[in-house]
């Protein structure tokens, strides 16, 4: 994913892909959430 | 001003191996929580009701925390790029929750001043910090595609509308079952003032979860087959260095400035009268071929496009360049304009389809700006120098809504106005996008003489940049 930084003897560490699968989830499903709210609103628009 | 060790910048440099897409999660956190901003039309009514005032009385709310909006990032943009993401997220946090818990004291106990003080004056502070919280850090993580991470996170914002929207319609049924959230039911004080401390609570679990997340890249580093080389090789982008306090004494800063709010400003003018447009371009004597139930569709489409532009077009932009894709929202938004005052009222589609692509351009030239400013200043404050342009955005937000009620007010009354009353003040935003297309014709790049040093500074060593 990356370049080692610079910086000498620090570890490297990889980012648990469960923590970015839950980030993601977390701000994913609002998100979702507000899609489907305002796709069923526009909807009125075209008769739906 | 120091900041507690947790949340020092030192404290969240990334180890080698860091997965850089945890970082757009943690700015959408941020993002996703203050765009509710732009939600507030739904307890509007509930709020006149409440505090038996007027409309107005009730709008200057917002208008308070736009103001706040643009001056916090302003005021604290260069403390924002010095502390770092997480001390910024919190410090926005803080007062973005603040806000709504004293707005929620303030309606509990009828007291508008309070709400002024909580949802807009601290609210609005929590609103400027934290909208430019994750940038300058999105940028220094997506070097190859700036564009892209800016518009994950300010599309962010847009989003944040979408759900506190709904949401708070649903929350409000709860707290008072009377209310049904069609129109012509209310709901009462008590439960705008219960859903704003449930906002609070829940947006404050949200942006610390970003706060807690977020890193920054080591020194130096840079993702894997990054030559920044190519960087260097395309016109209008800088590899240097620009401080903010020297970045504001170049025409480019200016010339951005009056870009971002020639582009938001034309922009507010359809957003203010999204509902009623659509009904005045299409009435016939008392009557409209536009239902009310249509037009707030409309509303629904127009932020979602709004909210799809700032990803869409900011990301086009890693590949078209920053200055063609502002000619792009400013030149076929003069066109579109002219369609839409000459062509608008001859059939929906026509009007539906230029409104949505003009929202679209709209939300495009929030999320391309910080870009635009990494390609002109570098990275160095390129967060402070946001902060700074974004009072283009608070000027805009008087200026837009000062120009269509202004022209609509001369014409007629609300209810009896038709396509013809719009033409003025869609005329003065054909004349405001060419000002500022004009503007971003004339941005050249930075003159050698505003570049920082070679030795590149440490994030610590900021506030001693050179002031020529």
């Amino acid at each position: 994913m990356s370049s080692p930084a610079p910086t000498g003897n620090q570890q490297t560490s990889h980012t648990p892909v469960g923590l970015i699968a839950f980030a993601w989830t977390l701000v994913g499903v609002p998100l979702a959430y507000g899609l489907y709210n305002a796709v069923k609103a526009a909807s009125a628009l075209f008769g739906g | 001003m120091a900041v507690p060790s947790f949340l020092a910048r030192e404290r969240i440099v990334a180890r080698p191996g860091f997965n850089r897409w945890l970082i757009p999660p943690a700015a959408l956190a941020v993002h996703l929580c203050i765009g509710q901003a732009y939600a507030t039309s739904v307890y509007k009514t509930a709020l006149v009701e409440h505090f038996d005032t007027s409309l107005t009385a009730i709008g200057i709310i917002f208008s308070i925390a736009i103001v706040m909006l643009g001056l916090s990032a302003a005021i604290f943009g260069t403390w924002v790029d010095k502390n770092g993401p997480r001390a910024a997220m919190f410090t926005a946090a803080v007062f973005w929750v603040t806000g709504f818990l004293v707005g929620s004291l303030g309606i509990a106990t009828e007291q508008l001043w309070l709400l002024y003080f909580g949802y807009g004056f601290l609210g609005g502070i929590g609103l400027g910090i934290g909208y430019i919280s994750p940038v300058s850090t999105l940028i220094k993580w997506f070097p190859d595609r700036p564009g892209l991470a800016t518009g994950m996170a300010i599309m962010g914002f847009g989003g944040g509308a979408l759900i506190a929207s709904p949401l708070s319609r649903q929350l409000m049924n709860v707290y008072d079952p009377g209310y049904d959230g069609t129109a012509g039911t209310v709901p009462s004080g008590n439960a705008v003032a219960m859903l704003f401390l449930t906002l609070g609570l829940v947006y404050l679990a949200f942006m610390m979860f970003g706060a807690f997340i977020i890193r920054v890249p080591a020194e130096g580093w840079r993702p894997d087959g990054f030559d920044p080389a190519s960087v260097k090789a395309k016109s209008l982008v800088t590899t240097e260095n620009v401080s903010a306090g020297n970045a504001i004494r170049t025409p480019q800063f200016w010339l951005l400035w009056t870009v971002l709010f020639c582009n938001v400003t034309a922009g507010i003018g359809i957003l203010e009268q999204a509902a009623p447009m659509i009904q005045d371009f299409f009435r016939d004597g008392e009557t409209s071929a536009v239902a009310a139930a249509t037009a707030a569709g409309f509303v629904g489409l127009l932020s979602l496009f709004n909210m799809g532009g700032r990803f869409v077009w900011s990301s086009t932009s890693d590949y078209i360049g920053r200055k063609p894709i502002y000619m792009v929202y400013l030149g076929v938004g003069i066109v579109l304009y002219v369609i839409l005052a000459t062509l608008g009222s001859t059939a929906t589609w026509i009007f539906v389809l230029t409104a949505a692509v003009i929202i679209s351009f709209y939300g495009g030239g929030f999320s391309t700006a910080p870009a635009y400013l990494r390609d002109l200043f570098g990275t160095f404050q390129v967060g402070a120098i946001h902060g700074r342009l974004l009072t283009a955005w608070s000027a805009a937000g008087v200026a837009g809504p000062l120009i269509i009620n202004g022209v609509l007010d001369s014409r007629g009354t609300p209810g009896e106005l038709v396509a013809g009353d719009y033409r003025p003040a869609l005329f003065i935003m054909v004349g405001l996008l060419a000002v500022g297309f004009v503007a971003n014709l004339l941005i050249k790049p930075v003159a050698s003489k505003w570049h920082e040093p070679k030795a590149a500074p440490s994030p610590s060593t900021q506030e001693a940049s050179v002031v020529r």
